[in-house]
């Protein structure tokens, strides 16, 4: 094969690439840096200090925040998987009428502009007469319901694709020998299912840490969720503790995205960060 | 049985949370205000009525003109990184890869905020036109054009108007318009690229008379799926935008939280929705006739 179709390896093709990385990069990697910079004002560098994370470890109601965000995340990965999983083995075991239009409702929570959905939830938790006073953590309840609206088909994805790869005579060697339906999904199609499982629980995990949008029109007046607190904080002017609190959070998405792809090999991803059209 | 079982918690968890709270802003479109939480359902259709009025126009306007200008430079600035790691080794594919989706998966809202520092007038990007500012000063001045560029370096504005809301959506959905065009250029047939090559074309031909046009699927996908969410954006003109570069976006979120008028808002969003699901409409169209295309004659579709 020819080397005039080495695109790759042309220098104005690297000098590119290299460009494009470096857009992509150099602000997430100048937020991390500052968040050590010892100064007020974010501008030149004053000095190595872990002061900030001190600090925002320190501020009530950020710590507040950020473990709502937590819990809202654990949560709603929990929820997400279980109905995620099922509406995958439905759509990967049955033909039942209509499931065309099936397929195309799960998908609709991704592709619709996110602050229609945004507002819609806003608009049905005032209109169902949703108490804005509940205690903690119910307080959170409206939250957790949209993120696992937008986070479940993600979860659908993967385990669907998981079993694809399923073989069915398996299931039917384990009735042959006398287990039940029940045994049988247990023991036999659970465990072939488990690391599409793990994967679309991590994606839904970083799905809810990821979400701005949906949080900031469903969180009350009074609760305190991370991106709600952070989007305060910048209107308000930068600080190094919103960076020292922004990379906290961008380490644990990024340990859980490395993780997940582990999993699923990242060319799995790939193609899930394809479908995923309309986030963040 | 279990059929129920596996559909039920999922179909009920969307119709609730998704489809009920969609029709309930379907339902306020049709409302009109009557006091400050008040909403009487009369099946009005004034509020898509002043959703066109000239004012909030000139704002879908330039949320179409604004999203679509990033959309484009999305395309310029991806197409040569598609096609890079598309024709890259094996073992550095998936490096790429990962390289180019690893910043999608960070908060949209410390994305942003990490724009603003490196855009603002003492950020990065002024430092870095500043240097170059100075080498070409220092450069031309002994041809006695020094004097084109003033005593001292004026920071450039780029922060906190319509550029930086240009920048900050090309810099937020990138990946978007990455992914689909390297799905193309990945599953290409090379030897189309090589014919041509030794029938005599350049590189040049080549890439807009074959390369480009077998990659148009890739690009209609990439265009969709930047320009839906682009369009639809609050944050960013909220955060790196000024004054006047307000999208539908800020518009509808002004509307639910500021202005107080959910009913104005609703219909603005249901005019969003709608354009979305045209647009949806549109590819779904398009990739039938191409399936249709390529079952009525196998290779003819190749250059159509």
């Amino acid at each position: 094969m020819g080397s005039h179709l080495d695109y790759s390896r042309r220098l104005w093709v690297r000098l590119w690439l290299l460009l494009v990385f470096v857009f992509l990069y150099a602000p997430i990697v100048a937020l991390v840096a500052f968040s050590f910079n010892d100064s007020k004002r974010n501008i030149v560098w004053q000095g190595f200090t872990l002061d900030y994370y001190a600090k925002a470890w320190n501020n009530a109601s950020l710590f507040e925040a950020f473990t709502n965000s937590l819990v809202i995340a654990f949560v709603s990965t929990l929820v997400s998987t279980v109905i995620g999983a099922l509406l995958a083995l439905a759509l990967w075991r049955f033909r039942f009428p209509f499931k065309p239009v099936a397929e195309g409702a799960v998908a609709l929570p991704i592709v619709i502009p996110e602050i229609c959905m945004g507002v819609a939830l806003l608009a049905f938790f005032s209109r169902v007469g949703w108490p804005n006073d509940l205690v903690w953590p119910l307080n959170l309840l409206p939250i957790v319901a949209g993120h696992v609206a937008f986070s479940f088909p993600f979860v659908t994805v993967v385990v669907r694709a998981r079993m694809a790869g399923f073989d069915r005579s398996l299931e039917e060697a384990s009735k042959d020998l006398g287990a039940s339906e029940w045994q049988t999904f247990r023991h036999v199609t659970v465990p072939y299912m488990r690391p599409g499982l793990v994967a679309g629980a991590l994606l839904a995990t970083t799905l809810s840490l990821d979400d701005f949008i949906i949080t900031f029109f469903t969180s009350g007046p009074e609760t305190l969720t991370f991106p709600v607190k952070v989007y305060s904080m910048v209107r308000f002017g930068a600080t190094p503790e919103v960076n020292a609190a922004s990379t906290v959070l961008i380490a644990i998405t990024l340990a859980l995205t490395l993780v997940a792809m582990r999993l699923q090999g990242s060319g799995a991803v790939a193609a899930e960060a394809g479908s995923r059209e309309k986030r963040p | 049985m279990a059929f129920l079982v596996f559909l039920l918690p999922a179909a009920f968890w969307l119709l609730l949370f998704f489809f009920v709270p969609l029709s309930i802003l379907w339902v306020v479109a049709l409302g009109e205000k009557h006091g400050p939480v008040e909403i009487v359902i009369t099946g009005t259709l004034r509020n898509y009525a002043r959703a066109f009025d000239p004012l909030y126009l000139s704002v879908f306007a330039k949320s179409v003109w604004i999203s679509g200008l990033a959309t484009l430079v999305c395309l310029v600035v991806s197409f040569p990184v598609a096609l890079a790691i598309s024709f890259a080794s094996d073992r550095l594919k998936p490096v790429l890869l990962l390289l180019v989706i690893l910043p999608f998966w960070t908060n949209l809202l410390i994305r942003t905020y990490a724009l603003i520092a490196v855009l603002r007038g003492r950020g990065f990007a002024n430092d870095a036109i500043e240097a170059l500012w100075t080498a070409a000063k220092l450069l031309l001045s002994p041809l006695g054009l020094g004097g084109l560029f003033g005593a001292r370096y004026q920071p450039v504005e780029i922060l906190y108007n319509d550029t930086a809301v240009v920048l900050g959506i090309t810099y937020v959905y990138l990946p978007f318009m990455v992914l689909p065009l390297y799905a193309t250029l990945e599953r290409l047939d090379r030897s189309l690229i090589e014919a041509s090559l030794d029938l005599g074309a350049s590189q040049f031909q080549t890439f807009w008379r074959v390369t480009v046009p077998l990659a148009v699927p890739g690009i209609v996908s990439g265009l969709i799926l930047v320009f839906i969410p682009a369009l639809g954006t609050f944050l960013i003109p909220d955060l790196l935008g000024g004054d006047s570069s307000l999208m539908i976006g800020n518009i509808i979120e002004r509307q639910f939280k500021a202005a107080n008028d959910w009913p104005l808002g609703s219909a603005m969003s249901f005019v969003l929705l709608y354009l979305t699901f045209a647009i949806l409409a549109f590819q779904a169209w398009r990739s039938g006739a191409q399936a249709r295309a390529a079952r009525a004659g196998p290779g003819r579709n190749t250059l159509g």
